[in-house]
């Protein structure tokens, strides 16, 4: 049984410090730092390569900028850069513009706001906050990363082929994507893409499987499923709703390949082609949709609900207060996990989808603003009255608040079936889905690396450098995504290489050249966040062993927490992780690894209830000690 | 450290045992629903596709019965085989795993002769949907057989080294769920390929 001596030397992080650099220094750089089983290790390879995609993604966004604000722009001077994509004249290649606007959605939903958030936190905090040594199975976890490097180097690779990259959308509707005749990102680009997406699949639903199994089966004692941390709970539904849609999407890819490859006709009927008609007969493209937005929409909570969980997890712990409704919490993430799955045909309204089917998806839309209220809601009662500790990943949090509200509202309309014949791939959707899915992950996972970068690296970012990226950000995002509902509204399509050629649109030139500069300003300012992250890295303050005051288990792990997180037993679990300012207490944290019986002062009636009952039971669990470890 | 309020013995409520499952089965479990659901959504397009219209009747080619029936048997003897290692019967272990292993063989055979069948009815890959949903079907599920053969012929090897038995039962029950798993997996295509045709 667990006494409280036990129980207490994990404050003093230096008394087993000694003992865990040992364990640290074990194995070569290889197996340390590449091909590690190590969870903590795996999530920094993840955040790592998701920092680097980000960038690269973003980079993609700013050239396609230049292209919208500045039509008439001489872009001689990015040639050294893009090569034969410049056209003599100094334009940007049309093809290549479409390549763009495709690999900047392809990495920022799929590489780095599914691999780079879900991948960095679900393999971080799964095993640290259930008290766990590691994941199920550490060397498939190890798998799923290299698999995801191995679809991460095709993915860059694509974007150096003759022909272009993938440039049918992200979405890459058939019969474009499916016909190398159709658009030269058709041809080995497209490819390149469903390889690499194919490999993507493989390293998520393994990273899944992993992640569903830990949290299930290796929870320590007392973890009982209404004592985890939000964090754990929407990490749990993410990878259950990626275990769900991903095969799918392998299966409409699979077709995909088999109507580009091999010559069948799942997706192709009919087709004329510079006046040639294709031998294809019998295919249905919307056959395609309905399999890419069953996994698609479902997509977009895989991206969204780490965030949330971050968000709780963050809030909770700088607003000093127990998180408002955590029942309500868990269900909500549960009613968004099941509603997922059937709303996938709001994306195909215009499709000649049948009216009365799509009344019924408006229906089961409209229902998610419910769920999603119910978390707004309890973010901000939680941060209501609350003594609230402004730290950058404080700020992100509620900046995540901010935008989700902002993003969701605008979804209400886009889910209305009569409403969305006038918006369908208009900016309107860029700006909605840019506020309420990238612009909210991101900030979740920028609250997440500030929140709990003292645990990954030992050492604290720079708080100053924080606000002003947080600043920077947040201000940036608005300032890029709010001005797109106006000319959304206007009519202004998505995916369009130029506008200067449409009268109607002409009166919008200046705001797409505001938006573009926005854009260049916000992206720019990423680099304060780079610079911070990787000198904090190496220069950072130390880190004290649990900077926030925070209840979670993975701050009672040394600084530097070896293979196995904890040097010695594993902590048990009294209480759920949200006892802030709890009356009478002495402080105003109590870590869910502190029993009942120590803070008698504290105690609600009924958890002193919980240590008499113990007390009685006390004579025959002695005997057998079942739960001893 | 002991609160003046609490008597002069220290108390702790213990903390309860939470639930736990064996973790490679339970994410072999995982697996077989990440499974599942490729096929679930192949078969929801086949219906969506067929809806549609424009779909090329023809028979079904009479070898997938015999091919069922093989895979049915080959989960009998998968039984057996686990049976056997339950009672540390080493000999008819080895018998049992090695005729489910050939069963399984002798299926990916009928799969392929049904193949013959449908080139022979003139229903190719290419072409219309139909026939190549048939191809996919059958391709996809065979793939997945192989790998359950491999798995079969991995616990196979441990069997000779006296690693399985009745003491030691994980690997042969993982492996006895994948394969009745991929046995119940193809009826339900023959029988979805049957009805919906």
């Amino acid at each position: 049984m667990a006494t409280t001596q036990d129980q207490t030397y994990h404050e003093e992080g230096t008394l087993t410090h000694d003992m865990h650099e040992e364990e640290h220094h074990h194995g070569n750089f290889i197996t340390t730092y590449i091909f590690s089983t190590d969870h903590k290790m795996i999530s920094k390879q993840y955040l790592l390569t998701g920092i680097i995609w980000a960038f690269i993604g973003g980079l993609l966004s700013i050239l396609f900028r230049l292209q919208l604000g500045f039509p008439e722009m001489d872009m001689t001077f990015l040639k050294p850069l893009l090569g034969k994509w410049i056209t003599d004249t100094g334009t940007l290649d049309p093809n290549f513009y479409l390549a763009l606007v495709t690999m900047h959605g392809t990495i920022m939903v799929f590489f780095v706001l599914t691999a780079g958030l879900s991948g960095t936190f679900s393999n971080f905090l799964i095993p640290l906050q259930i008290g766990a040594r590691d994941m199920a199975s550490p060397f498939l976890n190890m798998l799923s990363y290299w698999f995801f490097f191995l679809a991460s180097v095709i993915m860059f690779a694509s974007l150096f082929l003759e022909s272009g990259p993938a440039a049918g959308g992200w979405v890459i509707y058939p019969p474009l994507s499916a016909l190398p005749q159709a658009i030269p990102g058709s041809e080995s680009g497209m490819t390149f893409w469903l390889v690499s997406m194919a490999l993507f699949i493989a390293s998520q639903l393994m990273a899944g499987i992993n992640y569903i199994t830990t949290v299930i089966n290796m929870r320590t004692l007392g973890m009982s499923f209404s004592r985890l941390p939000l964090t754990i709970w929407a990490l749990f539904l993410t990878a259950v709703i990626g275990l769900l849609s991903f095969p799918v999407l392998f299966a409409a890819a699979l077709l995909l390949i088999f109507d580009r490859s091999f010559g069948t006709s799942f997706y192709l009927s009919e087709i004329y082609i510079n006046g040639e008609a294709l031998p294809n007969i019998g295919g249905s493209p919307i056959l395609f949709q309905h399999l890419f937005w069953f996994l698609g929409h479902p997509e977009v909570y895989i991206v969204l609900l780490p965030a949330l969980g971050i968000t709780s997890e963050i809030i909770a712990t700088n607003s000093r207060k127990p998180i408002f409704g955590y029942r309500a919490m868990v269900g909500s993430l549960l009613g968004i996990t099941i509603l997922s799955f059937v709303v996938w045909a709001h994306h195909m309204f215009v499709s000649g989808l049948n009216p009365f089917l799509g009344s019924i998806f408006m229906f089961l839309t409209l229902i998610i603003a419910v769920p999603s209220a119910v978390k707004v809601f309890n973010y901000l009662t939680t941060l209501w009255k609350g003594n609230i500790v402004f730290t950058p990943a404080m700020l992100f949090s509620i900046g995540l608040v901010s935008v989700f509200i902002s993003g969701g509202i605008t979804g209400i309309f886009l889910g209305n079936s009569a409403i969305d014949i006038q918006l369908h791939d208009t900016y309107f959707v860029v700006a909605h889905f840019h506020l309420v899915m990238g612009s909210a992950s991101f900030f979740g996972l920028m609250a997440g690396v500030y929140h709990w970068f003292p645990k990954m690296f030992g050492r604290m970012m720079d708080k100053q450098l924080g606000y002003i990226h947080f600043w920077a950000t947040f201000i940036g995002v608005y300032a890029v995504f709010f001005p797109m509902h106006y000319i959304g509204i206007d009519g202004f399509p998505r995916r369009y290489y130029s506008f200067s050629t449409f009268d109607s649109f002409n009166t919008f030139a200046d705001l797409n050249m505001y938006i573009s500069i926005a854009a260049i300003i916000t992206f720019t300012a990423q680099a304060i966040f780079a610079f911070n992250f990787f000198y904090s890295m190496f220069r950072g303050r130390l880190a004290p062993a649990n900077p926030w005051k925070s209840n979670t288990l993975e701050w009672t792990t040394p600084r530097h927490p070896g293979h196995g997180n904890w040097p010695g037993e594993i902590p048990s679990v009294y209480r759920w992780p949200y006892d802030y300012s709890k009356p009478h207490a002495k402080d105003d944290f109590i870590p869910q690894h502190i029993p009942f019986s120590e803070t008698p002062e504290s105690n609600l009636p009924h958890e002193n209830n919980l240590i008499g009952i113990e007390q009685e039971g006390e004579e025959t669990s002695k005997v057998d000690e079942p739960n001893a470890k | 450290m002991a609160q003046p309020k609490v008597e002069s013995i220290q108390w702790i409520e213990e903390p309860k045992q939470t639930l736990s499952m064996h973790p490679k089965k339970f994410a072999l479990w995982l697996f077989i629903v990440s499974v599942v659901m490729i096929f679930a959504g192949m078969t929801s397009a086949y219906i969506v596709r067929q809806s549609e219209g424009n779909w090329l009747e023809f028979d079904m080619p009479q070898m997938l019965w015999y091919s069922s029936g093989i895979i049915l048997l080959s989960s009998i003897t998968m039984h057996w085989a686990y049976a056997a290692a339950k009672k540390d019967n080493l000999s008819s272990l080895k018998l049992a795993m090695s005729v489910t292993a050939l069963l399984g063989v002798a299926f990916l055979i009928a799969q392929f002769e049904a193949w013959k069948e449908l080139v022979n009815m003139s229903v190719y890959f290419v072409g219309n949907p139909a026939g190549s949903f048939m191809y996919v079907f059958t391709g996809l599920h065979g793939i997945h057989l192989i790998s359950g053969v491999v798995f079969l012929l991995v616990v196979l090897i441990n069997v000779f080294r006296y690693r399985v038995h009745a003491k030691s039962m994980d690997q042969i029950e993982m492996c006895a769920t994948y394969w009745h798993f991929l046995d119940g997996l193809w009826i339900y295509l023959f029988l979805f390929l049957q009805l919906n045709h």
